[in-house]
């Protein structure tokens, strides 16, 4: 092998093509019977059955891979949980301190000066605020670690062999168990306001289940989006926070708008959007002054539909630009 | 095209009764058909990167103006590798050989042109998937999964990782953030991670020169044992001694193109003439 040689390609040194002459006079230049010679690169692939580097896996190819990553994704997940508050003293008090404080200030704007309870028993509306802001918050943060998962983990995908869903879907889980966290102060607001845990309190578990299934969906697509455009990281949040206002998480839609001329077609749109159907059937199940009345008609399909709907749509539409992600 | 143009010299067989199987119809492991690598960057137009002068370029000249500049960093390299070969990337710095190297592993996209591969070829190099907030010990977990090792095979080996980087030598710094870590420390981390995995086809960009003598000595022994286990190593360094040891090929790469691809002593003479050394 160490004698085999190979012609350069475009050389375009004078001095160098002439070395060149000469070490081909010095070999011995006779092709073996037999050989590979002649043969096209994607014939000589095809002989020796090499496959496509970096071709994109068939679907089912692709959950396989997944489910190979399984623990790569938990952990990958874990560890940046960790590392947000490594570096403060209070170390993972944070994770249940930024929620709280967070419900503080909306208490404060919304609860006090602006009065946006419409008339809500206070001791319904603080849980309402509370289980509203955090389970927006999840869908959120969601998405906003979506739109970063492949452009700002760059570094990661040029370096290293993985399926690339691997990283959306690891940043969906982060927020799921951040979530966890936030439930914590949930609880504690709901007991304290004097209600009492029943039996629904755990159909919670099926609806964050369902939003998580939703989220990932969301982040996938806007994993793919981001991956193209990185402008979108400055343009989301913006985005997001309409859809939070429309959403009914600082106010129940139905009691904002019965006294005014809206057409009814818009409730039903503000109402079954997907942020306001997780958070109301959560708002539900825990509280017991916010009955079912408060839920448009057929919840938990639309709830179940939108979920599988999304991550239906998301995976594959990641998937489709699987063998494109790292380029630029 | 090279594979077509692929010269034997090894008709007689007795001249060198140790060439690789090459000679009795060589096993390919990789093959580049004239692969070009783009690379598009954002912002970085010439000129003015203020706001205004952004905003100009929009409104002047539409969507043809936006702010990318293409860097063609490969331009239609083309090679065959076989089982057993240790191959040298060598050329000037920005020459294209990391991303060369990036585009083997699959995991650059080549704008046009195709990689063939035996089996997944992998990057020495796990540095991306680290994070300095958390204590070296989950960064061997972390690391080690990243690779794509399964949990079984990261715990089997977490205490020879540990092990091999030395870290715990002067105290229990495992269990310390890596941010805490000298520069040397934690290269002899990343190495000892990056180094744990059985790889098909490897990848070792310039891996080489990190820590203390003593640590490189025993990281060299481990690139050894590696190529033993590999069909094909590739290494990018700009130390022409390690190529000299390390490979029996040698590809050299400039302005993205590859001016040169054969035995390590032809081309690193040419190379060395190049570089006026």
């Amino acid at each position: 092998m160490d004698l085999s040689f190979c012609e350069p390609l475009q050389s375009e040194d004078e001095s160098f093509n002439v070395s060149e002459s000469t070490h081909d006079g010095a070999i011995a230049v006779s092709p073996r019977p037999g050989s590979d010679e002649g043969l096209s690169p994607a014939e000589l692939a095809a002989k020796y059955g090499l496959s496509q580097s970096g071709a994109r896996p068939s679907l089912g190819g692709y959950v396989k891979q997944l489910w190979g990553r399984r623990h790569f994704i938990l952990t990958f997940s874990r560890a940046k949980l960790h590392a947000q508050y490594s570096q403060a003293k209070l170390g993972q008090l944070w994770q249940v301190m930024t929620p709280l404080l967070n419900a503080g200030v909306y208490f404060l704007i919304f609860g006090l000066i602006l009065k946006a309870g419409r008339g809500m028993d206070i001791r319904d509306y603080i849980p309402f605020l509370i289980i509203g802001v955090f389970v927006f918050t999840f869908t959120q943060s969601s998405a906003l670690a979506g739109v970063r998962a492949i452009s700002g983990n760059l570094g990661l995908v040029r370096a290293l062999h993985f399926p690339r869903a691997s990283l959306p879907i690891s940043f969906s889980l982060q927020q799921l168990q951040q979530l966890l966290y936030s439930m914590v102060i949930v609880f504690v607001f709901v007991l304290s306001f004097g209600n009492w845990p029943r039996w629904s309190w755990l159909l919670i578990i099926p609806v964050l289940v369902l939003q998580f299934v939703f989220n990932t969906g969301l982040a996938l697509i806007l994993a793919r989006m981001g991956s193209k455009t990185p402008d979108l990281a400055q343009l989301m949040p913006f985005v997001l926070r309409t859809w939070m206002y429309a959403s009914g998480v600082l106010f129940s839609i139905p009691l904002m708008l019965q006294d005014r001329d809206v057409p009814t077609w818009i409730v039903d749109v503000l109402q079954w959007n997907p942020a306001a159907i997780y958070m109301d059937l959560i708002r539900c199940a825990l509280i017991d002054g916010y009955s079912t009345e408060n839920l448009p008609p057929l919840v938990w399909p639309a709830a179940i539909g939108w979920a599988l709907l999304m991550a239906a749509v998301g995976f594959v539409y990641f998937w489709k630009a699987e063998e494109r992600y790292g380029r630029g | 095209m090279a594979v077509a143009e692929r010269t034997e010299a090894d008709s007689n067989p007795a001249d060198s009764p140790n060439a690789p199987s090459a000679a009795t119809g060589g096993i390919p492991t990789v093959i580049a058909d004239e692969v070009h690598i783009v690379y598009r960057v954002y912002g970085g137009t010439k000129g003015k990167g203020s706001a205004t002068a952004a905003l100009n370029r929009i409104v002047r000249r539409g969507k043809a103006g936006r702010a990318v500049r293409e860097v063609h960093a490969v331009r239609g390299v083309s090679f065959t590798a076989y089982r057993g070969e240790a191959i040298g990337l060598i050329g000037s710095n920005g020459s294209g050989k990391s991303t060369l190297l990036r585009a083997i592993a699959g995991l650059l996209p080549p704008e046009r042109g195709t990689v063939y591969t035996d089996g997944q070829p992998s990057l020495l190099g796990v540095n991306a998937a680290l994070m300095n907030d958390l204590t070296g010990e989950r960064n061997v977990v972390l690391g080690g999964l990243a690779m794509g090792m399964s949990r079984d095979q990261v715990q089997e080996r977490y205490q020879h990782i540990v092990d091999f980087s030395g870290i715990n030598e002067k105290g229990d710094f495992i269990t310390l953030p890596m941010r805490t870590y000298s520069s040397g420390m934690a290269a002899r981390l990343r190495f000892s991670i990056a180094a744990a995995k059985d790889h098909d086809v490897l990848m070792i960009d310039e891996a080489l020169a990190t820590g203390d003598k003593k640590f490189q000595k025993r990281s060299e022994a481990r690139i050894r044992e590696l190529r033993k286990e590999a069909g094909t190593v590739f290494l990018v360094s700009h130390n022409n001694k390690s190529i000299r040891d390390t490979c029996e090929r040698v590809l050299w790469l400039e302005h993205g193109e590859l001016r040169m691809d054969g035995p390590t002593a032809d081309v690193l003479k040419e190379y060395e003439k190049f570089t006026g050394k």
